[in-house]
C-alpha cells in the first residue's frame, strides 16, 4: 500500500494549568493517494487535532507526519483545509475570498486572467458562479460551506482536509452537500482526510473510517474499510445490506465500546 | 467596546439531528418555491407608516427641546442669566456676519470655529498617524505590549490640560502647545483600541492565513486590516470627541483665535449671551463630528 499522506507514532499533548494533557498518544493513520478516509469519534477524542497536525497548524510532541514523502513542517498550500465555521473573510466577496487563495498559490506563474479563470472554476465547481459578488453575510450558511470547498480545491492541494465542514448545517443541507462533495471528489480524484461525527456521512462518503478512542491520550481504535462500489448513491445504498452493515460496525464501536457517559 | 463587531454571525445553529433520522431518504435536490409575492401597498399607507415612524422619534425630541427651552427660561427670570429670547437674538446677529476681522481679539465666530477646527485637526491627525501604527504594533508583538503597558496605564488618565506647560516649554509658543495637548490627550484612545483591535482579530481568520501562506503584506492588507478597522474607528470617535472637548480649555489658556478663547474674551466683556451661544457651538460641532465618524463606522460593519 502506497502511503501518499501518513501520520507515525505521532504524540500530542498541551500544557494546561493542571500540568501537561496528553491528547493524542500513539497514533498511526495512512492514506493513499485519491483515497477518502474520514476520522470518527466522539467530541473531544482529538480527531480535529490530529487533523491540525495534518494542516500543520499544531506541530506533533513527537512522532512524524508526512505528506507526499515530505515531513508536514507547518501549513502549506499543497493541504487545502476546510473549516467547520467556513472561515470566510466578512469583508470579501465569494470570489475574492477565493482568489486569495488562488492568487497565492499560482500568482507566481499566471497572468491576472487565468487567476481569475480559476476562481471562477472553482465556484463553478461547487455551483455558486451566481454568488461570486456577494459577500458572505448575504448567503446562506451551506453556501458559505461551499465557497470554503471552492477556495480549499481552487489551490489544487494534494490533499484536501476537512474539518466536519457539514457540523453547523441543518439535515437536508447537510446531505445535500454531501452528495456535491461526493460529485466534486469523483471529479477531481482528491485525496481526502475528513473529521465528523455523522456515522451515514463516514459511511457514504469514505473509503475507509479510522474510529477514534476517546480522550484523553486518544488513539486509533479500529478501521472500517468501506467496499461498496463507486459511484455511490444515496438511495440505493439505504437498500443496500452492506450499507447497513458498515453502518452498524462503526455505531457499535461509538456506542458500545467507546460509549462516555452524557456530558 | 465594539467587541461584537467582528464575531460572527450564526445563520444556521448546530442543532444535531435525531440519530435515527432518515437522512438517507431525503431528496437532495433544491426544492423550487415560487417566488415570495411582494405586497403592493398603496402609496398613502406607506407614507403612513412613515409619518407615524418620524413621530414617534420627533414628539419626543420636540418635548425634551421645549421643555429646556422653559427650564432655561424660568431660570434666566430674576438672574443675571440671559434668556432664550435674547440669546436667540444675540446669535441672529453673530451667525449673521460670522467672517468679518477687526483685528487680531476681534473676529467672527466663524474664524474662531474654524480655527479650533484646525488645531484639532492638526493634533488629531498627528495622533492617529502616530497612535493607529504604534496600537498595531502593540497588539501584535507581546513584547512591545508589555514594554509600554505600564507607560500607557500611568499617563492615560492625567488631566489633558497638565500637558499645557511642557507644551509652552517645548514650544515656546502658544498655538503649537494648544496642538500638543490634543495630540496628547487623543492619542490614548487610539493607541489602545486599535491594539485592542489587533489582539481580538479572530483565531479563524488567522488560520485562513496559515493554511494559505499569505504573505505578511497580505495579511496585513486583506486580514489584519480590515478585522480591525471597526475597532481603529472606535478609537477615532473617541478620539476626536476628547479632543474636541479639550480644545475649549487649552484655547481659554493660550488665547489667540478660537471658540475656547472667544468664550474667555466673552467673559472679560461680560457678554453671557454670547458665552452661551459658544456653549451650543462646541456642542453641535462635537456632535456633527460624533455622527460624521458614526457614519463612516457603520460603513465598515461586516454583519
Amino acid at each position: 500500500m502506497e502511503k501518499f499522506v501518513s501520520v507515525e507514532q505521532a504524540n500530542m499533548s498541551f500544557k494546561t494549568k493542571h500540568g501537561s494533557f496528553i491528547a493524542l498518544k500513539d497514533v498511526n493513520v495512512s492514506i493513499r493517494e485519491g483515497e477518502f478516509v474520514t476520522l470518527i469519534g466522539h467530541s473531544g477524542c482529538g480527531k480535529s487535532t490530529l487533523l491540525n497536525m495534518v494542516a500543520g497548524l499544531l506541530q506533533p510532541s513527537s512522532g512524524v507526519l508526512l505528506c507526499a514523502g515530505r515531513e508536514i513542517a507547518g501549513p502549506g498550500p499543497d493541504r487545502g483545509v476546510v473549516f467547520q465555521n467556513h472561515s470566510l473573510l466578512p469583508w470579501l466577496t465569494c470570489a475574492e475570498n477565493v482568489y486569495l487563495a488562488v492568487e497565492r498559490v499560482f500568482g507566481a506563474t499566471e497572468s491576472k486572467a487565468q487567476l481569475k479563470a480559476r476562481t471562477l472554476k472553482a465556484l463553478e465547481l461547487v455551483q455558486l458562479s451566481h454568488a461570486a459578488d456577494k459577500r458572505p453575510n448575504e448567503i446562506s450558511g451551506g453556501m458559505k460551506q461551499r465557497v470554503g470547498i471552492a477556495r480549499a480545491l481552487s489551490m489544487e492541494p494534494k490533499v484536501l482536509l476537512l474539518d466536519e465542514p457539514f457540523g453547523a448545517l441543518d439535515a437536508l443541507t447537510r446531505a445535500h452537500l454531501q452528495d456535491e462533495l461526493l460529485k466534486i471528489v469523483t471529479k477531481t480524484g482528491s485525496t481526502v482526510l475528513m473529521v465528523t461525527h455523522d456515522v451515514d456521512e463516514a459511511v457514504l462518503l469514505s473509503d475507509r473510517i479510522v474510529m477514534m478512542t476517546n480522550g484523553p491520550a486518544a488513539t486509533v481504535g479500529d478501521i472500517v474499510e468501506v467496499n461498496l462500489a463507486r459511484p455511490r448513491e444515496r438511495l440505493a445504498l439505504v437498500k443496500d445490506n452492506r450499507y447497513h452493515e458498515l453502518r452498524g460496525r462503526v455505531l457499535e464501536f461509538l456506542y458500545q465500546k467507546q460509549l462516555r457517559p452524557a456530558a | 467596546m465594539s467587541a461584537a463587531i467582528l464575531t460572527h454571525e450564526k445563520f444556521v445553529t448546530d442543532a444535531p439531528a435525531p440519530a435515527s433520522a432518515p437522512v438517507a431518504a431525503v431528496k437532495a435536490e433544491p426544492v423550487d418555491l415560487p417566488p415570495p409575492v411582494r405586497r403592493h401597498t398603496p402609496l398613502v399607507e406607506r407614507y403612513q407608516e412613515e409619518i407615524a415612524e418620524f413621530l414617534r422619534h420627533a414628539i419626543p425630541i420636540a418635548f425634551g427641546m421645549v421643555l429646556f427651552v422653559v427650564a432655561w427660561a424660568l431660570v434666566a427670570k430674576g438672574s443675571a442669566l440671559p434668556g432664550p429670547v435674547k440669546t436667540w437674538h444675540s446669535a441672529v446677529q453673530v451667525f449673521g456676519d460670522p467672517f468679518y476681522r477687526k483685528g487680531p481679539n476681534d473676529q467672527g465666530i466663524g474664524w474662531n470655529i474654524l480655527n479650533s477646527l484646525g488645531r484639532v485637526g492638526i493634533g488629531f491627525g498627528l495622533a492617529a498617524l502616530i497612535g493607529i501604527p504604534l496600537g498595531f504594533m502593540i497588539g501584535r508583538f507581546r513584547f512591545l505590549a508589555g514594554m509600554t503597558s505600564p507607560i500607557v496605564s500611568l499617563l492615560r488618565p492625567v488631566s489633558p490640560l497638565a500637558w499645557l506647560p511642557i507644551g509652552l516649554l517645548v514650544f515656546k509658543a502658544a498655538n503649537p502647545a494648544a496642538i500638543w495637548v490634543i495630540f496628547i490627550s487623543s492619542i490614548w484612545p487610539m493607541i489602545i483600541n486599535t491594539a485592542a483591535g489587533v489582539r481580538e482579530v479572530p483565531q479563524d481568520y488567522l488560520n485562513v492565513a496559515k493554511v494559505l501562506n499569505l504573505s505578511e503584506w497580505k495579511v496585513f492588507t486583506r486580514i489584519l486590516f480590515p478585522a480591525v478597522l471597526p475597532f481603529m474607528l472606535t478609537g477615532i470617535r473617541l478620539a476626536i470627541g476628547v479632543a474636541w472637548l479639550v480644545i475649549v480649555a487649552a484655547e481659554m489658556l493660550t488665547g489667540g483665535v478660537g471658540i475656547g478663547f472667544w468664550v474667555w474674551d466673552e467673559w472679560n466683556n461680560l457678554n453671557v449671551e454670547h458665552i452661551i451661544i459658544a456653549i451650543f457651538t462646541v456642542g453641535i460641532v462635537g456632535f456633527l463630528l460624533e455622527q460624521a465618524l458614526m457614519l463612516l463606522a457603520r460603513r465598515f460593519e461586516y454583519r
